[in-house]
């Protein structure tokens, strides 16, 4: 099944993604990146690679791969 | 099912957006319309002196940067004199809506071969969140701290209401606050490339797009811009396809 893969280098801690996951596999990590945001955290097993993190991130933190 | 970023975008690089905002989703977007039309190497982003020039730094594209409210003529003049390149101008509503409205007008009048496409976040966002011609009737902005009062203020632009009726090859509103209306949108940018590349004549997309640092939710974790899109801007600033004059096989 496809699944989102996270670049959390990029995030800027936004939520948007969070906010549209259709499965909560989005949640805040409670860790902060190298740039200061706090970011996200990625649950693969709950993933379905829908894609709709991938459409609303602004920063361009994920891909869905196969 | 793969989605992978266009190879447009320089993606180990971090944007000069602000945490949520619209533009980053925007300017992907035309990142996957013109790699699907296999333009890379004949594309022109024509930018505004406002947020949107920040795609500049994150994007392998050729640029001009014009200045505020000059960034649909420019252009067009790019357009003119190099016809064999696709040529998409970027700027905010307050660009091309306020200081820039005469070119707006007058490119449409003139039918330009090129691509407006209109990032609508209701505010000069660059400035620090003052009242554009896009504000909603009541919406606190750093100069109207009390919202804005159409008695007072005067009524809000309306895109469609002016150019709905002008001989044009397309006019839509397209949004960013889901990622179906994310999908719908990014089919429009790319009818309105194909219409370019078919010689149609002018194209305007407007985009209504967040700015969460200017619309009160700067750290807002729970998609409260979203919200604020789907209840307040889409309500007063329909979605749709309002000129598409020869169709096309796309959208
Ligand atoms: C001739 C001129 N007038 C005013 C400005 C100041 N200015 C820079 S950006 C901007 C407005 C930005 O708002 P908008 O066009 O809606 O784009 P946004 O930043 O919201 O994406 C203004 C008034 C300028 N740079 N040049
Ligand atoms: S949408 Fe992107 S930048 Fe925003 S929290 Fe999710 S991964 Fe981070
Ligand atoms: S691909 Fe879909 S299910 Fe997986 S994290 Fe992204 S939004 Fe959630
Ligand atoms: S001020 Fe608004 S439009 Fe400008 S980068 Fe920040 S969120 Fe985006």
């Amino acid at each position: 099944m496809s699944k989102a893969v996270l670049n959390d280098k990029k995030c800027k801690g936004c939520f948007l993604c969070a906010s549209v996951c259709p499965k909560n596999a989005l949640s805040d990590s409670g860790r902060i990146n190298e740039k200061g945001y706090k970011i996200v955290a990625l649950d693969t097993e709950k993933c379905i690679g829908c894609g709709a993190c991938y459409r609303m991130c602004p920063d361009w933190a994920f891909e869905i791969v196969d | 099912m793969k989605l992978s970023l266009p190879d447009s975008l320089l993606r180990d690089k971090s944007s000069g957006w602000c945490p949520g905002c619209g533009h980053g989703i925007i300017t992907r977007m035309v990142a996957e319309a013109v790699e699907e039309l296999g333009l890379e190497e004949n594309f022109i982003l024509c930018t505004d002196v406002a947020c949107g020039a920040l795609a500049a730094y994150v994007t392998k594209w050729n640029v001009i940067g014009a200045a505020h409210g000059r960034t649909i003529i420019a252009a067009a003049g790019a357009k003119r004199v190099r016809p064999d390149q696709i040529v998409l101008a970027a700027p905010g509503d307050g660009s091309a809506y306020s200081i820039g409205i005469e070119s707006t007008i007058h490119c449409a009048l003139r039918n330009e071969n090129i691509l407006a496409l209109v990032v609508n976040n209701c505010v000069f966002g660059m400035t620090g969140g003052q009242m554009s011609p896009e504000s909603l009737p009541g919406q606190k902005t750093t100069s109207s701290p009390f919202g804005r009062d159409p008695a007072r203020n005067g009524a809000p632009f309306d895109v469609v209401k002016t150019l709905g009726s002008y001989d044009i090859a397309y006019l839509a509103r397209g949004s960013v606050s889901s990622p179906a209306n994310v999908i719908r949108t990014g089919k429009m940018i790319r009818k309105a490339l194909q219409k370019q590349l078919d010689g149609q004549g002018f194209c305007l997309l407007e985009i209504l797009s967040p700015c969460p640092t200017n619309w009160g939710f700067p750290d807002d974790r729970a998609g409260k811009a979203l919200d604020y899109m789907r209840q307040q801007q889409e309500v007063f600033y329909p979605l749709g396809e309002f000129i598409d004059k020869e169709g096309s096989k796309d959208a």
